[in-house]
């Protein structure tokens, strides 16, 4: 048994919504397996069907070895998890948090203290300690969360959007603290809407998009396949943007998308950048506007999908269709 | 097992043992009282109401009830305790909104704990903060010149009913905490129907004699006032029995009907 989790088929009903529809996955023992999907995707419903909180209503899923429906008892001494809201008892201090599931996990009063007293220390919460965690700050909070989730050293922990809502340096610090999990040797399960967040993260990224399995691979195999970065055109002459997106789609060798004027494509290689400017100059467009940055999980999605996260279906068609028409080469 | 696969501890155990969910529920009856330290205020609240309640109604209907103070505190003290109880039931709910609103429960249930522990131990430090309540508005009846008319045995036995009833009441709180997204929601609801439920019995008034017929039916034939009424023969002298079992009943039925529809509520909000 190589894999710490693996998952068939998931599916997942709700009453008239179909929040998972059939995703299988695996993550090998010792690895970060990153679930990259936008808001209402399913991430959420797949992490609590895996933590053993909800069952599926087709499929099944081992974590551990262990089924999670029906071995769900053995599964729980393996798992830690850290949901979306992190869950932490407010009224209660830092210290008391931890030493309250160290307890639930059969461990004597002492010994809780003294393990809660090593987590604290290790996620900067020494000082804040004896406070209750309603006077915590939105990263500290998460911190404890992740505290308390390792308070049985967890072999497999799942992370549901750990960093969602955190300023930019609590969630630095809050990858760090990932990072040094795996070096432990712990499996991670992280869900995310952040695609460098995977990036960073996860040794093995999947994709999904309502409740399906969209993608998969690593970091730089889905790169590959969806351009990791982003090259903005806006010609000066807005007429003169066909003839912008046919040149970004040789050089590319991807469709650009055209909204507004402004042609965006995916790109691989950053020295297309380059080519790209001396074939505008050759053809004698001028532009207005140029850059270069890394894809967001929308456009990721727009690759792998054809429609937008936060677009209707209809809209993104004919967006996608628009895009075709225009850029492709004569 | 190979030796690049999750090295699975050999003792893992395959159930929770009974000894374990006594000591889970312990546990977390021991999480929901250590919240008071954090939270003088909700110690207040447990002493400060029940005192008031007392106050205010025997001095202010008392007189105009039963002819003295003295003579309203054997209706009103019997009253006010079980009226209490309800308003704990739906403290419990509340608790265990918030608790799944946070994610707390949820935390709580990724755990190998006891499946029961979670509500059980809530239902436990509920139950010792209504002890606590009762004490006090005991304390205070005695203070203005209420008498025990009986004896220990029937003040437990008065506890007890009132815990059980209390305990059996609540699903239909834990059964709101299950259907709506806010805590607040909880105490909306607790307010609109416990407050009139409360006072459509006899808690505060002697009969229902001269109460119009159709309300004197519903009084007399509501489960509290048959709490009241157990609660009165136990604490000053009556008939107790019939009341008593009455009253169980009452609880037994809410409890067969709150308790499957929280638990569908549930695994449909999950």
């Amino acid at each position: 048994m190589t894999d710490a989790i693996q998952a068939e088929g998931l599916e997942k009903r709700f009453g008239e919504t179909q929040a998972l529809a059939g995703v299988s996955l695996t993550a090998a023992a010792g690895t970060v397996l990153g679930v990259l999907g936008p808001n209402g995707a399913g991430k959420t419903t797949m992490t609590r069907i895996l933590a053993t909180l909800i069952e599926p209503t087709a499929g099944s899923a081992r974590v551990g070895g262990f089924d999670v429906v029906k071995e769900a008892h053995q599964v729980r001494q393996l798992i830690g998890l850290t949901g979306q809201y992190a869950g932490v008892d407010e009224m209660l201090t830092g210290t008391e948090n931890l030493v309250l599931i160290g307890r639930l996990l059969g461990r004597s009063r002492p010994d809780s203290k003294a393990r809660a007293r090593e987590l604290l220390e290790r996620f900067d919460l020494t000082d804040a300690a004896e406070r209750p965690a309603k006077t915590y700050s939105g990263g500290m909070r998460r911190r404890l969360d992740l505290a308390a989730s390792l308070v049985g050293r967890p072999q497999i922990l799942f992370l549901d959007e750990p960093t969602t809502g955190l300023d930019p340096r609590s969630r630095n610090g809050l990858w760090d603290i990932v990072r040094g999990l795996t070096d432990d040797g712990v499996t991670v399960l992280l869900t995310t809407q952040y695609l460098e967040e995977a990036d960073q993260l996860a040794d093995d990224i999947i994709v999904i998009d309502r409740g399906q399995a969209i993608a998969h691979g690593t970091s730089d195999e889905l790169k590959a396949q969806v351009g990791g970065q982003v090259l903005e055109l806006r010609p000066v002459n807005e007429a003169d943007h066909v003839t912008v997106a046919r040149l970004a789609g040789e050089l590319a060798g991807t469709d650009p998308e055209v909204r507004d004027g402004l042609v965006a494509v995916g790109i691989t290689d950053p020295a297309i950048m380059p080519a790209m400017v001396r074939r505008l100059d050759e053809a004698g467009v001028l532009l207005s506007e140029l850059s270069m940055r890394k894809s967001t999980l929308d456009e990721v999605f727009f690759a792998l999908t054809g429609h937008h996260t936060d677009d209707l279906d209809a809209e993104a068609g004919e967006l996608a269709e628009a895009s075709k028409k225009e850029g492709a080469p004569a | 097992m190979s030796a690049a696969g999750i090295a699975v501890p050999a003792d893992l155990s395959k159930r929770v043992s009974p000894g374990v969910t006594a000591r889970n529920i312990a546990t977390l009856a021991w999480r929901n009282l250590v919240q008071i330290k954090h939270n003088p205020m909700e110690l207040l609240d447990l002493s400060i109401q029940p005192i008031m309640f007392v106050l205010l109604f025997a001095y202010v209907f008392g007189p105009s009830m039963a002819g003295s103070v003295e003579a309203y505190l054997p209706v009103v003290i019997p009253g006010i305790i079980a009226q209490n109880a309800l308003f704990a039931g739906m403290a419990t709910g509340f608790g265990l909104n918030t608790d799944i609103t946070k994610g707390v429960f949820d935390r709580f249930r990724s755990l190998p704990i006891a499946r029961s522990a979670p509500l059980a131990g809530r239902i436990i430090a509920d139950t010792a903060k209504q002890g606590w309540s009762m004490i006090i508005l005991l304390a205070v009846g005695f203070a203005i010149g209420f008498r025990l008319e009986t004896g220990p045995l029937a003040l437990l036995t008065a506890f007890l009913l009132l815990l059980a009833f209390a305990v059996l009441f609540s699903w239909t709180s834990v059964y709101i905490a299950m259907k709506v997204n806010e805590p607040e929601k909880v105490q909306i609801f607790g307010f609109v129907v416990i407050f009139p439920l409360s006072f459509l019995s006899t808690a505060f008034i002697p009969s229902t004699d001269r109460i119009p017929g159709p309300v004197a039916w519903v009084m007399d034939n509501s489960p509290v006032t048959q709490l009241v009424e157990a609660m009165r023969g136990l604490l000053v002298g009556g008939p107790v029995f019939d009341h008593a079992m009455i009253a169980l009943a009452w609880g037994v039925g809410i409890s067969l009907v709150f308790a499957p529809l929280s638990m569908r509520a549930f695994k449909q909000r999950a």
